[in-house]
């Protein structure tokens, strides 16, 4: 058996493949088994978690898939995208339409529907061939709305306002269709998601992403093509956003094109920017914060409506964009490297303690 | 033909006001480079501000006005002081989304304030502004827009073309370490500019409340009509953003008129996504430079 | 004596991103009504040197690390570039830095930006007096000048804001020889009739040394040699190296072992 490895005080990488490694100390690993076994083992108990607690819970999943891949795109690639929350959409009207008309079976729509998102992102990721920074930004926002308008106006087949409503979710004979059986898919959907992205980036293709992120000019001195990553990362990014809004579509059972405005999309970038650029673990975190941030207003406003002050309720209810858009101001302002950094601090300080530094 | 006419003039009225709105997002980016997403909330904050001075204080026209404009003057120095300043030289993202940001506290604090409702201006302008052109009707309040803003664009003219401190924003504008070198103070002009910026937002979102009425929805949708309109005209350049908005206002009126409805409030981007595909630097923006 | 003195440099140390030192102690002094030349080749530090002095260097990632640096006996070190020019210190930027939208008059009119509101008729007619060419452009867009316009440009800008010390970077870089004397006696009419002190970086020693009163000489951040400048035109190191007028005539390799040595002597 080889030697359990523990933190080094100081850098004694001897190569590569450790500097490379996903886990640097055996305690890494511990931590995630201990992590999973929670997750899948100790969570789902109906003891421990009611109803209310799992919807938060597998919201949190499908926003974080679709936050990994923004920050696929924004974080690792540069390429700034504001029609992240119109792909989502898009992925899950893929999947209700595959589901409803084609009669795909949910292990295929949702796959499916990401492919279809993947596609759809490319089209509208060939601007970054000739466009950086702002203008592409704005062409992205222009997606945005022609998607939203697409949803909306192509009647015959997204069902426009109306929607279109998904059912009988099953996979392998079981049904999918309450909290808990939907909370282990969209889990082991998330690890499985989060482990290819984590791998991703530590491949020729991660690495090609940040070298354009840092200097494209550069990046395509040294030989990188950039407009074929370009592409890559954007049609990378929508297969997440795809394949979470597919999940979102399933989980929610109807869906219209309301909730895939330009709102969600400043959401997404927000969980990406609250949690930490250019970090895996960071866009989970921007979700949790994100989502629980959500929960707690609308709870807090609707306590007020109960507890009889249903005018202070109703007027208050715009404060929760104020304080969303107070979070994401402090956020850049005061920790601009997001909860990541937060955590990695907090982390190294019990690692260290009680000998700081 | 009288149709079509009709649509012209609406169509270059409409053009206008965005044209209007533009003005001040323009100068923003051009002293700072921000892309400023709060821009139809500083919009709506000058429209709501001339509402409660001259709507609820019953303050007289004017003075409502000219305390307007100054308190939106104040106001975006204080934007750029607070929230802006502590992040020059950072990454784009991060100053895109703290705009961002601003853009949903502010819309948030207003419809707290103010609720979603439509609120209307008391009536002060005189009747006879109407114009008859022909067989067609241009609205007094148009034709007040269309005073205003040629107004302000000489106004704005004559300050960037012969006053000192309008030379010197240009001078940063154009080339930010001579400027330094000469003793421009440089954190001065951003503020500045963010200032005028909001006093020029307040003025059209102003004209735009007299049009349409004061609805903080409305005019934080304006604020993203911007876009094309400046992309169209290059973003840096305010003769461009007229134009721009004339050519999104001229398309938006006729694809209503011809095409369809629904269609029209989407043809700007439809045309904005083909635009940057062929100019990627819009119609009428300079070609930059780039080194590594 | 102390009154004497526009500048005192006191070794200084200049760091770029904490990490890349390029002065190592540089001490140089300018009296009043001097014009005094730093000579060196390329990357010895003299335009790190200017831009110490003028705060440039804050915008820059740089930082005067050690030493001092006073302006008639008030330290200026890492002061920002907003205090130093507002004191009278104007740095005219290497490689003509105009502004290419503003007309030929709107760019000298930025120059009054460190006493904003106040008249600036007399120094527009001053600056045309010394730089005619500039009057005729007026009206021009600076973009559109030719090469020698735009240093006369620059200079004039640099003139517009009153300064008591001028740092001029490279006034002859890239121009023909002809337009590089005329400037250099603009230069040297600048110094007597205004009194302006001037500090001039220049890789044409032998135009700089002809006007200057005094002359530094830099290599590798540090200054090697200091004298009067009508010692340094004869110094006969500063001949081979700079003037390019050696004793001999001949081409040098590094078999002339004796003038390698000499040069290696101010390392």
């Amino acid at each position: 058996m080889r030697k359990l490895q523990f933190h080094p005080c100081g850098n004694f990488k001897e190569s590569y493949l450790e500097e490379l490694a996903i886990f640097a100390t055996d305690f890494g690993r511990l931590w995630m088994l201990i992590g999973l076994v929670l997750l899948f083992g100790v969570i789902p108990i109906p003891f421990i978690s009611s109803p209310f607690a799992l919807y938060i819970l597998n919201t949190i999943g499908i926003y974080a898939i679709a936050a990994i891949g923004l920050n696929l795109l924004i974080g690792y690639t540069g390429q700034i995208s504001l029609g992240h929350g119109a792909f989502f959409g898009v992925g899950a009207y893929a999947a209700a339409i595959l589901a409803t008309r084609a009669g795909f079976p949910f292990w295929a729509a949702v796959p499916a529907a990401g492919l279809v998102t993947a596609a759809v992102g490319m089209i509208f990721g060939l601007p970054s061939a000739r466009l950086k920074h702002l203008y592409l930004c704005i062409a992205t926002l222009a997606g945005q709305f022609i998607i939203e308008y697409v949803l909306v106006q192509w009647e015959g087949i997204t069902g426009g306002a109306e929607g279109i409503s998904v059912v009988g979710a099953t996979l392998f004979g079981l049904d999918l269709g309450n909290d808990r059986t939907f909370y282990y898919v969209i889990f082991v959907c998330l690890v499985v998601m989060t482990w290819i992205a984590v791998n991703l980036v530590r491949t020729r293709f991660g690495r090609a992403f940040i070298a354009i992120r840092d200097n494209d000019r550069a990046a395509e001195g040294m030989g990188i093509p950039i407009f074929p990553y370009k592409l890559l990362s954007f049609a990378i990014s929508s297969f997440y956003a795809g394949f979470a809004g597919a999940l979102y579509a399933y989980y929610m059972m109807s869906i219209t094109p309301e909730p895939f405005n330009l709102w969600l999309s400043i959401i997404f970038i927000a969980m990406i920017i609250i949690g930490g650029l250019g970090s895996i673990p960071g866009s989970v975190f921007g979700a949790i914060f994100i989502v629980i941030l959500e929960e707690v207003l609308s709870h807090a406003t609707q306590y007020l409506m109960n507890i009889g002050a249903t005018g202070i309720g109703i007027t208050i209810a715009p404060l929760r964009e104020f304080v969303f858009g107070l979070a994401i101001v402090l956020f850049i302002i005061f920790e601009p490297k997001g909860l990541a950094e937060v955590w990695r601090i907090v982390r190294s300080s019990f690692r260290l303690w009680p000998f700081s530094y | 033909m009288e149709f079509f006419l009709q649509l012209l003039v609406n169509g270059i009225s409409l053009g206008f006001l965005y044209a209007l709105s533009a003005l001040g997002f323009v100068m923003i980016f051009k002293s700072s480079s921000v892309l400023n997403f709060a821009h139809g909330e500083l919009l709506a904050i000058g429209a709501f501000l001339f509402l409660v001075l001259s709507a609820w204080a019953k303050l007289p026209i004017v003075l409502a006005f000219a305390l307007t404009l100054v308190g939106s003057f104040a106001l975006g120095f204080i934007v750029e002081r607070l929230f802006l300043r502590p992040l020059i030289g950072e990454a784009l993202i991060e100053v895109i989304m703290l705009t961002v940001g601003l853009a949903a506290m502010f819309k948030g604090l207003l419809l707290f304030v103010f609720g979603g409702d439509i609120h209307d201006y008391p009536e002060f302008l005189p009747e006879g502004l109407s114009l008859q052109l022909g067989t067609i009707q241009v609205p007094s309040v148009y034709v007040a827009a269309l005073i205003i803003g040629i107004v302000f664009l000489i106004l704005f003219g004559f300050f960037f073309k012969y006053s000192s401190q309008g030379i010197y924003m240009r001078s940063v504008a154009d080339n930010q370490p001579a400027a330094l070198s000469l003793g421009v103070h440089v954190r001065r002009v951003f503020a500045l500019s963010w200032a005028i910026a909001a006093l020029v937002c307040a003025m059209s979102g102003i004209v735009l409340g007299i049009i349409n009425g004061v609805n903080v929805h409305n005019l934080s949708g304006i604020g993203l009509k911007v876009f094309p309109v400046v992309i169209l005209g290059g973003l840096d350049s305010i003769g461009g953003a007229i134009l721009g908005g004339i050519i999104i206002g001229l398309l938006e009126t006729f694809t209503g008129g011809y095409i369809s409805t629904s269609l029209r409030e989407i043809i700007p981007y439809i045309v904005l996504v083909f635009i940057l595909m062929v100019r990627p630097y819009g119609l009428f923006g300079l070609v930059e430079i780039e080194r590594v | 004596m102390e009154n004497n003195i526009r500048l005192l440099i006191n070794n200084i140390s200049v760091v770029y991103s904490d990490v890349i030192q390029v002065l190592k102690g540089v001490s140089l002094t300018i009296k009043k009504g001097q014009i005094v030349s730093l000579l060196g080749s390329n990357g010895a530090g003299k335009t790190t040197t200017l831009k110490a002095i003028s705060g440039l260097l804050k915008s820059e990632n740089g930082k005067v690390t050690e030493g001092s640096i006073e302006y008639d006996g008030e330290p200026v070190q890492n002061s920002s570039p907003e205090e130093i020019t507002r004191k009278g210190i104007i740095q005219v930027l290497e490689g003509r830095q105009e502004f290419k939208y503003l007309t030929v008059e709107e760019n000298l009119r930025v120059g009054t930006a460190t006493r904003w509101g106040k008249p600036f008729k007399k120094d527009l007619e001053m600056v045309y007096h010394y730089f005619p060419a500039l009057l005729a452009r007026k009206k021009n867009l600076a973009g559109y000048c030719s090469g020698g316009e735009l240093q006369m440009l620059v200079m004039g800008r640099g003139l517009m804001a009153q300064p008591r010390l001028l740092l001029l970077d490279e006034p002859s870089l890239g121009l023909a020889p002809l337009l590089v004397k005329e400037i250099f006696q603009i230069i040297r009419r600048v110094n007597q009739e205004l009194g302006t002190t001037l500090m001039l970086v220049e890789q044409n020693a032998n135009m700089a040394l002809q006007i200057a009163h005094y002359g530094y000489v830099m290599e590798n951040g540090k200054i090697v040699m200091e004298s009067d400048a009508e010692d340094l035109r004869e110094n006969p190191d500063v001949k081979e190296f700079y003037l390019g007028t050696a004793a001999s005539g001949a081409l040098k390799s590094y078999k002339d072992v004796k003038s390698y040595k000499r040069r290696k002597r101010w390392l």
